[in-house]
């Protein structure tokens, strides 16, 4: 009964899946799990996978209250490229002060989760369609502020944010973490993550509960946009240039997925970070392990699709109840919480 | 006239309307070579948004087409160059993969209950992924029948050319109206559209529907990397990145709800003909850089979702009325 239990758990599929994607690289590239300590960080694969995890761990959290809303946000690749134009040509243009740079590259998150949130909240229309007006003009108004052109900057105390370090860590990560604790200790050590759980549920008892629906539908729109802003921060900083055209191209796709991998329902109600980071991880990971496997990098995205099938059905009640109907009628009775 | 057919009506009016400012701002514009062209250049992209039609018209939605034709273009490629196929042959095989790829996707969103954004997803990553596999680099294609093919059509004044890829999206768009409008399929899917849970009560076969909705939708994305192959003459797995935004937008311009329920096949072409007149537009106009296209359609989809916006609220408070 508790092993039925321990299956059960929410959290069992998406750390099993990160487990065997783990294992498989104990079996095919050992040097996966090497670590070394040098110049006062930490170097080695597994802190790459988080290093190159950290820009989608921010699209996903934000994602993922969006998502809780019953929402979704495609923009967000859009706002990355946004942002990091902004933040280069303000580099280049001689107000180059780092906190204004960074306030600027924020602002602009803010302002594209404004224009999501108002057209979803207040004109009532679909996330899907109302983000997506975002997402194509988005990487336009980019390449407007770049006249068409890739940006590049010198600047030290910007590229930090990409390249720099803190407590033996790279910095996107000590970013992505932080951001990680202070969404997570907001929705979850005050009553908003469960505001943001009855909006998804049921918005129309929510607002005869007492609850501002609209409200809250706005602000996850611009959490969205400030963690996308966020990312494309990081992203410009790494790369010390702006590039509208691929910067978080198809990102959005990967937080959505994420968020998907961690057991959220697209239809909203439920959300949990931590799940959204293992599923970030899982990607990541995934992608990491097909490089050093020696595979060739044409199957990458045949391997993904297939892996992200298998998990979502194993998260199908329908397809476990088929499964444990191959495998014996009899254990189909017992802890069935279908 | 009947408020159902305004969002059409508007779209045919704005459509009207930028080719008049174009014809009086530029020689050269008001012509049927300009219109006609209009149709073999976005044939490739009208053909996915048909499809994209009636998955949008059922509540659902299709993000794998483009990557469905640039795996069908590749496909097409590899058989005819690589394999020797004659092209007569290659088709079928590629429709009928399209076909079983959409069959798939539709068994997996109805019978394991997944969202169809994530499964057309995942099938945009998996058509993509085999496309690749097939071939990294673009394939050429030299062969007779293709440039037989390519030099079909028929002259019409005005120095107007009617292209092979013309008369394939006619018979699509005939095909299309067809189906939505005099069959029990259409029917159907406007009914799982407008409200799935009557549906089921009124007895509508939601498992047929479904899976028919998606076989179609990959099927036509499959025809239009055919015709794609046409157009470009190769093949590449790079290809019509980003192509099911532009069919999605097409489809809102042209009036369609996205929850599903309303809209018409005629609407999603006169959507992608407004597009395509607006990159004609700029590119007469010479002065304005590309990327002003991304934007003027983001707004154009903007401007059409409020005023479908307020039609539906209009319409909602006058069946309250009654």
């Amino acid at each position: 009964m508790q092993l039925t239990h321990l299956t059960q758990h929410r959290l069992f599929l998406p750390l099993l899946a990160l487990t065997i994607i783990l294992l498989a690289n104990v079996l095919f590239s050992p040097e996966f799990f090497h670590l070394e300590f040098k110049d006062g960080r930490l170097y080695g694969s597994l802190v790459d996978v988080l290093n190159r995890s950290a820009p989608t761990a921010l699209l996903a959290i934000g994602m993922a209250l969006v998502i809780a809303t019953g929402g979704i946000d495609l923009s967000v690749g859009a706002v990355i490229a946004i942002s990091g134009a902004i933040c280069a040509n303000l580099l280049n243009s001689g107000f180059d002060a780092l906190p204004l740079v960074i306030f600027a590259g924020l602002a602009a998150g803010l302002a594209a989760g404004t224009i999501n949130g108002g057209l979803v909240s207040i004109f009532g229309i679909q996330p899907i369609v109302a983000t997506l007006v975002l997402m194509v003009a988005g990487r336009g108004i980019a390449q407007l502020i770049n006249s068409g052109q890739i940006i590049t900057f010198q600047h030290e105390g910007f590229a930090a944010i990409g390249v720099g370090t803190a407590l033996g860590l790279p910095m996107p990560v000590i970013i992505a973490v932080a951001i990680f604790l202070l969404v997570q200790i907001l929705m979850r050590f005050t009553a908003l993550g469960l505001f943001v759980e009855a909006t998804g549920c049921n918005p129309t008892a929510s607002h005869y509960a007492g609850l501002n629906v609209k409200a809250i539908k706005f602000s996850v729109y611009g959490i969205s946009g400030l963690c996308a802003a966020l990312a494309g921060m990081i992203i410009t900083a790494d790369i010390q240039g702006a590039d509208a055209n691929n910067a978080g191209l198809w990102l959005e796709l990967d937080a959505i997925l994420a968020v998907v991998l961690g057991g959220a329902s697209l239809a909203g109600g439920r959300f949990s970070l931590p799940l959204t980071m293992i599923g970030v991880l899982i990607i990541q990971t995934m992608s990491t392990t097909i490089i050093m496997s020696g595979i060739e990098p044409k199957y990458n995205l045949l391997i993904k699709s297939l892996v992200i099938i298998v998990v979502l059905l194993l998260q199908s009640p329908t397809f476990r109840q088929q499964i444990r109907q191959l495998f014996g009628a009899g254990k189909a009775m017992q802890g069935d919480r279908v | 006239m009947n408020r159902r057919y305004l969002p059409v009506a508007v779209t045919a009016v704005l459509f009207v309307a930028l080719f008049i400012a174009g014809s009086l701002q530029f020689s050269g514009f008001a012509s049927a070579r300009v219109i006609l062209n209009l149709f073999t250049d976005n044939a490739f992209l009208a053909i996915t948004a048909l499809g994209m039609t009636f998955v949008i018209l059922s509540g659902g939605i299709d993000l794998s087409v483009g990557a469905v034709l640039a795996f069908s273009s590749v496909l097409c490629a590899t058989l005819v160059e690589n394999y020797g196929w004659h092209p007569l042959q290659a088709f079928p095989v590629v429709l009928l993969l399209g076909a079983v790829f959409g069959t798939t996707m539709g068994v997996l969103i109805h019978t394991y209950k997944l969202q169809p954004f994530i499964v057309t997803l995942a099938g945009m990553f998996f058509a993509r992924g085999l496309a690749t596999v097939l071939s990294e680099q673009s394939i050429a294609i030299e062969h007779p029948f293709f440039d037989a093919i390519n030099n079909f059509g028929f002259s019409l004044p005005g120095r107007g050319w009617l292209s092979s890829a013309t008369l394939v999206l006619i018979a699509v768009f005939a095909f299309g109206t067809w189906l939505a409008h005099f069959t029990r399929l259409g029917g159907y899917i406007y009914a799982i559209g407008g409200n799935s849970q009557s549906a089921v009560l009124l007895g509508v076969p939601m498992g047929m529907t479904t899976i028919a909705i998606y076989t179609l939708s990959s099927t036509l994305a499959a025809l239009a990397g055919i015709v794609y192959s046409f157009y470009t003459a190769s093949g590449y797995a790079l290809t019509g990145i980003g192509l099911e935004l532009d069919a999605i937008a097409a489809v809102v311009i042209g009036g369609t709800l996205i929850s599903g329920g309303y809209g018409y096949v005629l609407g999603t072409l006169l959507g992608v003909m407004t597009m395509g007149l607006i990159q004609t537009w700029i590119s007469f106009h010479g002065g304005l850089s590309s990327w002003w296209t991304k934007i003027f359609i983001g707004g154009l989809v903007l401007s059409f979702m409020i005023f479908q916006r307020w039609i539906a609220v209009g319409l909602h408070t006058r069946l309250q009325q009654k």
